[in-house]
């Protein structure tokens, strides 16, 4: 199993006392699996996204990707899982705004040292992107900004692909065109993705939908 | 992973050259003026320490002709038959008009130790130097040497500029003096019962040490200002700097947590941030060395006139590039962007990496923060307020100047709050009241610019207000030190008895100088005999005295004090001192003696005279309305050689003219300052300009122009510039008491007067309106030409 995620719990300080978002997660992922995380908001969907990458800490619980428990690794240890194993796709892009299109297409993958020339070209050819190398993300509209966020994500042969709400910015057409490219270059490359979206139409298009429920798995 | 972490790193400065600019920019003018002002320094003390290393100037007593200029080889070889340890020198100048070189031949056989090259860097012996008989000298001058002398010249940096020095009688010969000698050098111990000078070379005259240490020590106050000087104008350039980095921080807390999602660990992360910091604080280090050697030469010449002038310093008008020095200049380059980096780099070690990305007020933090540094501000305030009271020793008077810059500096965005609040309270109109509401909101990102024009002002008035207090106060002590028009020197007794009888017709007052050196209340000082007349009631003024003072000095019932001796020994007014065995004496004044490092207190001629009746008065100060004529008389009548009569006015101008000079460097320093916080308010605002677009855009699109967005945006310069300049002036003359009565006294034991000086705070006022507008004109033009599509984008969500 490439990811397994075991009594996952995690809280929050609020207002009125700590919220507690995830209350015992359990799930798990294989190798070219395809997983939606569906639930209303502030059901824990990013958050759980976020513990998986190891942008942030469980409270209790374990998450082990690829062989390796990363909720018992430090900060230098989960940077190292993310730039190797992980490829992230955000609603906001985040792309490194004064770098052009080729420099952030291949930025992860010069980060694992594992960058491809023709990788990268390939993925800008099929993601529509080969015109626009020479571009800095200011000067493409939001679909365009997002296709480069997963070449980025893809050029750095991840494991593990999480998009939190990928399409969340982009109009209909626009949204189903990226998801389209985005599965098919998953598919190609045998990384398995979990994906956090609110549309029961892009959820369909997943193997599996999980549905968060007051931080439980329904 | 390193190099893709740079590049992205790298990728924001060169898309934002604006913001490199600003960032080496503030480091280079600040690290220039701070070395500059270091260069001087150095230069100048080098130069001290040659001289004294050299030369043994000022340390050892020497026998000098009474009349004619030089000394027969006759009376040298005498004193040394009657016991006497003598070194003979000879001097005079040599090379081309204009850039002669004092040429000293020393005998190193006779020469009391440590004096001449001998053992120097050059590392060459005595029996060497003896068969050579090369000419010492430094770089610079055996450049003007070369050609002008038949001999070796043996570079020696530690020797002082425009001074060769050599064997005495290869000096002799260069100088065609054969047989002559300019004076006699003293070894400190002397042989118990000698003979007497008079008996054994009755032409020569003794005259006492001055102190090695003594030019250093009384220029210490002029190079103690040019330090407080340039580490304002750093303190300035670092506001500047930390702006700057605070604002790239802020504008990269979006790719820093992209860069750690994608897997940068946030060690390497803050590495590669510092790593960056160091290369740009190396670049901007390199060039503010450069401009600092560029200051530096430019000042040298003047500062060198003024301590030559003022202080008998010789300071080599050249200015030597000493690795000590551009070393120093980088590293407080490197420990500056340090200090201004350290928030940022913290904040970011800090940040958590799901933090949100959004830019928040790049400046002055708000909420938590903004509490922070009031109360940060009222603390240092308040310390500055006990220290004021407490300080004891030069540390603590420099702790209570840093106090209340940075507090005072702190404290501004408040006041400024405040005032704009009050502004906007009373608005009248729509535009008014959104232009007091804007302007509030435009304060954290400028405040740190307005800092830096605070400091400036703050440090212009303060240190203006001390030169120029310092002037009034050295005139009015001149016009009691120099009052006699006229200074002669008798050879004998009878000669001073006849000078006495011949010159009263002639003269106001015939002033007698009688002192003896002594210690009192346990330090060393010297006590002065007065004859106690007009020109010590009209001209002495008094730091503090009782209501009859000249009356009950003249009486030998008091004495005065200068202030080194009262603060020193802890007496003052009504105090009692101890002046002999036996003789005890109520303090009846205290007189500022600015520039003398030891004590001093004057009784009246006739209590002198019984206290010490071996005393009798060689030198005299003539009053006389007419100091040509008497001069003439002296000579021509009296048979006073020309040497011995000396026009004390002549060196009154003189003084006051080189004084005048000490201001040249002063003025040029405060335009320099100032010229650094205009420019950082020039960057703040043209850094702000591409932020404030989403703020003007909704403005605009109610139905202000462009034209007046832009023309408010002058006004709100000037009016902050206004405030800030309100707030300089109060913190300015603070910081004035505090360099006169507290750094001065700790450092050097006298207490200036304090003066204000209402035209040139106005003068300064201007200038610094004149730089805010100069510095908003720009940006303001650049606002007013925002292209309405870029306007339009702020509505569409696309920026």
């Amino acid at each position: 199993m490439l990811l397994t995620v075991t009594t996952l719990e995690k809280s929050y300080a609020g207002a009125d006392g700590p919220v507690q978002v995830l209350r015992g997660i359990d799930m798990a992922v294989a190798a070219g699996d395809t997983v939606a995380l569906t639930g209303e908001s502030g059901s824990g969907k990013s958050t759980l996204l976020h513990l998986i990458g190891g942008l942030d800490t469980p409270d209790n619980g374990t998450i082990t990707l690829a062989g390796q428990a990363i909720s018992g690794m430090d900060d230098a240890g989960r940077a190292a899982l993310r730039r190797t194993h992980i490829g992230i796709v955000f609603q906001q892009f985040n792309l490194i705004p004064s770098l052009d299109v080729a420099a952030n297409i291949a930025f992860q993958a010069r980060l694992a040292g594992s960058f491809d020339a023709d990788d990268a070209d390939a993925l800008a050819t099929a993601l529509g992107l080969k015109d626009h190398l020479r571009k800095y993300p200011e000067q493409l509209s939001g679909g365009q900004q997002q296709r480069v966020a997963i070449a980025r994500a893809l050029a750095a042969k991840p494991k593990l692909i999480l998009a939190d709400e990928p399409t969340g910015n982009l109009d209909e057409a626009t949204a189903s065109e990226v998801m389209a490219q985005m599965l098919g270059l998953v598919a190609q490359t045998g990384a398995a993705l979990v994906m956090v979206t609110h549309s029961p139409r892009l959820a369909g298009q997943m193997d599996r939908e999980l549905h968060l429920r007051q931080g439980r798995l329904a | 992973m390193i190099a893709a972490g740079l590049s992205a790193l790298w990728s924001h400065w060169r898309r934002n050259p604006l913001q490199v600019f600003t960032l080496i920019a503030g480091l280079a003018l600040a690290t220039a003026l701070w070395s500059g002002v270091q260069a001087v320094n150095a230069e100048a003390r080098a130069s001290y320490d040659a001289a004294a290393a050299t030369l043994g100037e000022g340390q050892y007593d020497q026998l000098l002709p009474q009349a004619g200029a030089h000394i027969p080889e006759t009376t040298f070889i005498a004193l040394r038959r009657a016991g006497w340890l003598v070194g003979p020198v000879v001097e005079g100048q040599v090379g081309a008009v204009g850039a002669q070189v004092r040429l000293v031949g020393i005998d190193p056989l006779t020469a009391p130790g440590g004096l001449g090259p001998v053992g120097g860097t050059s590392g060459m012996s005595l029996p060497e130097f003896l068969e050579q008989r090369p000419v010492f000298a430094n770089a610079a001058t055996a450049a003007k040497l070369a050609g002008f002398i038949d001999a070796a010249i043996i570079i020696e940096p530690t020797i002082a500029p425009d001074t060769a020095i050599t064997d005495i009688f290869l000096a002799q010969r260069l100088l065609d003096a054969k047989g002559q000698f300019s004076r006699l050098i003293m070894a400190t111990q002397q042989p118990i019962g000698r003979a007497p000078l008079a008996q054994v070379a009755p032409d020569l005259i003794r005259r006492a040490a001055q102190g090695g240490a003594d030019v250093a020590r009384l220029t210490d106050s002029f190079h103690l200002n040019l330090t407080a000087f340039g580490l304002l104008s750093f303190a300035v350039g670092i506001f500047i700097v930390h702006g700057a980095i605070g604002l790239a921080f802020e504008q990269r807390r979006a790719m820093v947590r992209t860069l750690r999602a994608l897997g940068m660990p946030l060690r390497t992360l803050i590495a590669l941030m510092a790593a960056e910091l160091l290369v740009l604080a190396l670049v901007g280090g390199v060039i503010g060395v450069c401009l600092g050697y560029l200051v530096a030469a430019t000042l040298l010449p003047d500062v060198a006139a003024t301590l030559k002038g003022l202080y008998g310093a010789q300071v080599s008008g050249t200015l030597q590039l000493r690795p000590v020095w551009w070393l120093s200049g980088l590293a407080i380059s490197v420990l500056g962007t340090g200090v201004a980096a350290a928030g940022a780099l913290v904040s970011i070690a800090r940040m958590p990496l799901l933090a949100s990305a959004q830019p928040r007020a790049w400046a002055t933090a708000r909420g938590r923060a903004r509490r922070v540094q009031i109360l940060v501000s009222f603390g240092l305030l308040t310390l500055a307020a006990i220290l004021s009271v407490t300080a004891d020793g030069l540390v603590m008077g420099f702790g209570l100047l840093a106090c209340l810059l940075v507090g005072a500096a702190l404290a501004l965005p408040l006041v400024l709050d405040g005032a704009l609040r009050l502004a906007q309270h009373f608005a009248r109109g729509v535009t008014a009241a959104w232009f007091w509401a804007d302007t509030r909101q435009q304060l954290p990102g400028l405040s740190l610019a307005l800092m830096a024009l605070l400091l400036a002002m703050a440090a212009n008035v303060g240190v203006s207000t001390m030169v120029s207090s310092f002037r009034l106060t050295f005139t009015g002590f001149l016009d009691q030190r120099l009052a006699s028009e006229l200074y002669v020197n008798t050879q004998d007794a009878a000669q001073a008895r006849a000078l006495q009888t011949f010159a009263g017709p002639y003269t106001t007052e015939v002033l007698p100088l009688l002192s003896v050196e002594q210690s009192l209340a346990g330090l060393p000082a010297e006590v002065y005999g007065a004859r106690i007349g007009p020109t010590y009631r009209d001209n002495w003024g008094l730091l503090d005295a009782t209501p009859q003072v000249w009356d009950s000095v003249e009486a030998g019932e008091a004495l005065l004090v200068n202030e080194q001796l009262a603060r020193r020994a802890g007496l003052w007014v009504g105090d009692n001192l101890e002046i002999a065995p036996d003789t005890v004496l109520p303090i009846a004044g205290v007189f500022g003696d600015y520039g003398n490092p030891i004590g001093q207190a004057i009784v009246a001629e006739p209590l002198f005279a019984a206290l010490h009746p071996q005393v009798r008065a060689t030198r005299f100060g003539l009053r006389t309305n007419d100091a040509a004529g008497l001069r003439a008389t002296l000579t021509d009548d009296f048979g006073l050689s020309a040497q011995n009569i000396t026009d004390q006015a002549q060196i009154k101008s003189f003084s006051l003219a080189v004084f005048e000079r000490t201001f040249t460097v002063t003025a040029a320093l405060n335009v320099l300052t100032l010229s650094v916080a205009g420019f950082a308010i020039f960057m703040s605002l043209l850094t702000l300009t591409g932020m404030r677009v989403p703020q003007l855009a909704p403005a605009w699109a109610l139905g202000i122009t462009r034209r007046r967005l832009g023309q408010l945006e002058l006004v709100r310069a000037v009016v902050l510039a206004v405030l800030t300049a309100a707030f300089a002036l109060p913190l300015g003359l603070a910081l004035a008491w505090v360099l006169l009565a507290v750094v001065n006294v700790e450092a050097f034991g006298w207490r200036l007067p304090m003066y204000v000086f209402p035209r040139d705070y106005a003068v300064l006022g201007l200038f610094a309106l004149a730089a805010a507008v100069l510095a908003a004109a720009w940006p303001a033009r650049k606002l007013a030409r925002t292209p309405p599509a870029d306007l339009l984008k702020v509505f569409a969500n696309e920026r």
